[in-house]
């Protein structure tokens, strides 16, 4: 059997039909310059074997750094028995189960993974994921638009302590789709955002307000304030959070007075391995109220013919293939299979586990801080508490004192001068439950030596 | 055979349009278009004090198997919505041309009033749909 369906005769039966002379004629509205003519580029096709070669030898490249970078995505410890369960053939698919009679199972650990979400971020319903943090940052910028009846005018507050990456997607997704953003400074001794900073939108139409908690400097928000704020003004409150986090923090439902609408954030550090960046995948979850405006795949608990329970899709009269160009969103096969990855790793872990990798990585933040800020020419920048992450400053570029610290096999930390160069030389660094006492001393040692031999040469 | 009451004017998006006096023009969907839904789970109404321009999407009704946009039948301003709807949208199903209307308006120019239905005229679009 041919794996390509359709013969010359097909196709030249199907232009026909159509009037085309050709298939190239059908991307002739694609301009030239951006079409690719030809692959002589490209190099011949290997075997098998050298292909394992040459990837075997790429993998060598990477190493096995001491990795204290995280700004967004960290690595944590993940149980043998996550990638081996979701490994197993029942599970192994990222496709959505729109077949019930045939999927319970997979419609079961989803309903699971709704459960645990909307428990963990104090909400009432939770998608079955989207993409990524970004981009789940974007569609509830969106989804804010459409569930505040109260706003016409689709502005929305960043603030610029929010992640650069997820303000660049939302950026670009929602600002081209009648979205403006506004965005709010942080303090510089403290790294929040301050309350008196919004004091300028007093009385002004505003859609929704963006609170990230931890920012991504590491740095608590005063989340109370900020929700109140924004509700008072009938804003929305969309919250990015770091599910571990939460494992010790106030959940988003319980921010200020009346708790975030929106939650969203990236599952990584929940069973995902850093892999070079992905894939990952992002949660979002609302209150009931707001659950029509949702994008993405919801399951639900039902009883069949007979009164037993079992599970289903739910609630797809807002999905684009009931409601097409009104749909809620273009979300349709999700990252089912990350998911699955966090839905296990949570289970396993279970509450007290979870808590425990969060104290653990906040309690190794810290020994990382006073390792590193005893050294002459380091500090800490910001003042405020935080969770797992802080920003170093340095007395000198930071690019030439990671490279050292790489060559060393010491990934030391995310430079942050294309994306803050108002800091100065500055570096924002993350210890999760995974770096020891010895490797955080280690790593003190090699910036010692790295800083006190820029000072002598 | 779908109930198609006499006295009401009729689009042909489905929705029906009563005149309750004092210049207020009442409107719901039919009867035919219920049935075609099925059981109705949600419905999304305007503001009031809304402008609606004709033929503009200003409603949407949900079932447990479509979701549908509600059309305004003519031009005006809203002055009333049917609040009941928000936790018995069921009233469509067994009550389309009564306890189900949606959205009662103040039409915008009177003279401009598009050419409906009538209750025969929308027997025969029913009939063909």
């Amino acid at each position: 059997m041919p794996f390509i369906p359709h013969t010359d005769q097909d196709v030249s039966e199907m232009l026909g039909r159509i009037g085309a002379p050709s298939i190239e004629a059908l991307f002739d509205e694609i301009p030239a310059a951006l079409r690719v003519a030809s692959l002589e580029d490209f190099p011949a096709a290997l075997n098998e074997f050298e292909v394992m070669q040459l990837m075997q030898a790429r993998a060598r490249q990477d190493g096995r750094p001491l990795c204290f970078i995280g700004a967004g995505a960290y690595e944590h410890h993940i149980p043998a028995a996550v990638w081996s369960t979701i490994s197993r053939g029942e599970f192994y698919s990222a496709y959505t189960p729109y077949q019930a009679e045939a999927s319970q199972g997979t419609l079961q650990s989803i309903y699971e993974y709704q459960s645990m979400m909307a428990s963990l971020t104090g909400m009432e319903v939770c998608n079955a994921s989207l993409y990524d943090g970004a981009t789940a940052l974007a569609e509830a910028v969106l989804m804010a638009v459409r569930a505040n009846r109260r706003s016409s005018s689709a502005r929305i507050l960043l603030p610029a302590n929010l992640h650069p990456h997820y303000r660049a997607v939302t950026v670009t997704t929602a600002g081209n789709q009648g979205v403006k953003f506004e965005e709010l400074r942080y303090e510089r001794g403290q790294g929040h955002t301050a309350r008196e900073t919004l004091e300028a939108f007093a009385g002004q139409d505003i859609t929704a307000l963006v609170i990230q908690q931890p920012n991504f400097f590491g740095v608590f928000e005063d989340v109370d304030a900020l929700t109140d704020f924004a509700h008072a003004q009938g804003a929305l409150v969309i919250a990015v959070v770091n599910p571990t986090s939460l494992a010790l923090l106030k959940p988003p439902g319980a921010w200020g007075g009346k708790g975030a609408n929106i939650v969203v954030g990236d599952g990584q550090p929940l069973g995902c391995p850093l892999s070079s960046g992905g894939p990952y995948f992002g949660f979002m979850s609302t209150r009931m109220e707001h659950v029509r405006q949702m994008p993405g795949r919801l399951v639900g608990r039902t009883v069949d013919l007979d009164g037993r329970p079992g599970f289903t899709l739910t609630l797809q009269a807002r999905e684009q293939h009931i409601r097409r160009a009104k749909a809620t969103s273009n979300i349709c096969t999700n990252q089912g299979l990350l998911m699955l990855a966090g839905t296990v790793y949570l289970a396993l872990l279970g509450a007290e586990g979870l808590e425990r990798v969060a104290a653990l990585s906040m309690q190794r933040t810290e020994q990382l801080s006073h390792v590193l800020t005893s050294i002459p020419g380091a500090r800490r920048l910001f003042g405020r508490a935080g969770f797992h992450e802080f920003v170093l400053g340095l007395d000198r570029p930071a690019a030439p004192v990671l490279a050292e610290l790489s060559a060393r096999g010491i990934e030391g930390g995310l430079d942050l001068v294309d994306y803050y160069p108002e800091l100065g030389p500055a570096l924002l660094l993350c210890a999760t439950e995974t770096k020891t006492a010895a490797d955080i001393d280690s790593y003190g040692r090699a910036l010692n030596d790295v800083l006190r031999a820029a000072r002598a040469a | 055979m779908s109930n198609i009451p006499q006295d009401l004017k009729f689009t042909s998006s489905h929705e029906w349009v009563k005149q309750l006096g004092d210049g207020i023009t009442e409107f719901g969907i039919s009867d035919h278009a219920q049935h075609a839904l099925g059981d109705l789970v949600f419905v999304e109404l305007p503001d009031i004090g809304r402008a609606l321009k004709v033929g503009e999407s200003c409603a949407v009704v949900e079932s447990v198997k479509a979701a549908s946009d509600v059309y305004a039948p003519l031009s005006g301003t809203v002055v009333a919505v049917n609040d009941q709807l928000r936790h018995t949208p069921e009233l469509i199903n067994r009550d389309p041309y009564g306890g189900g209307w949606l959205v009662r308006l103040r039409p915008a120019a009177p003279a401009a009033a598009p050419a409906l239905m009538s209750a025969s005229e929308y027997a025969l679009h029913t009939a063909q749909d």
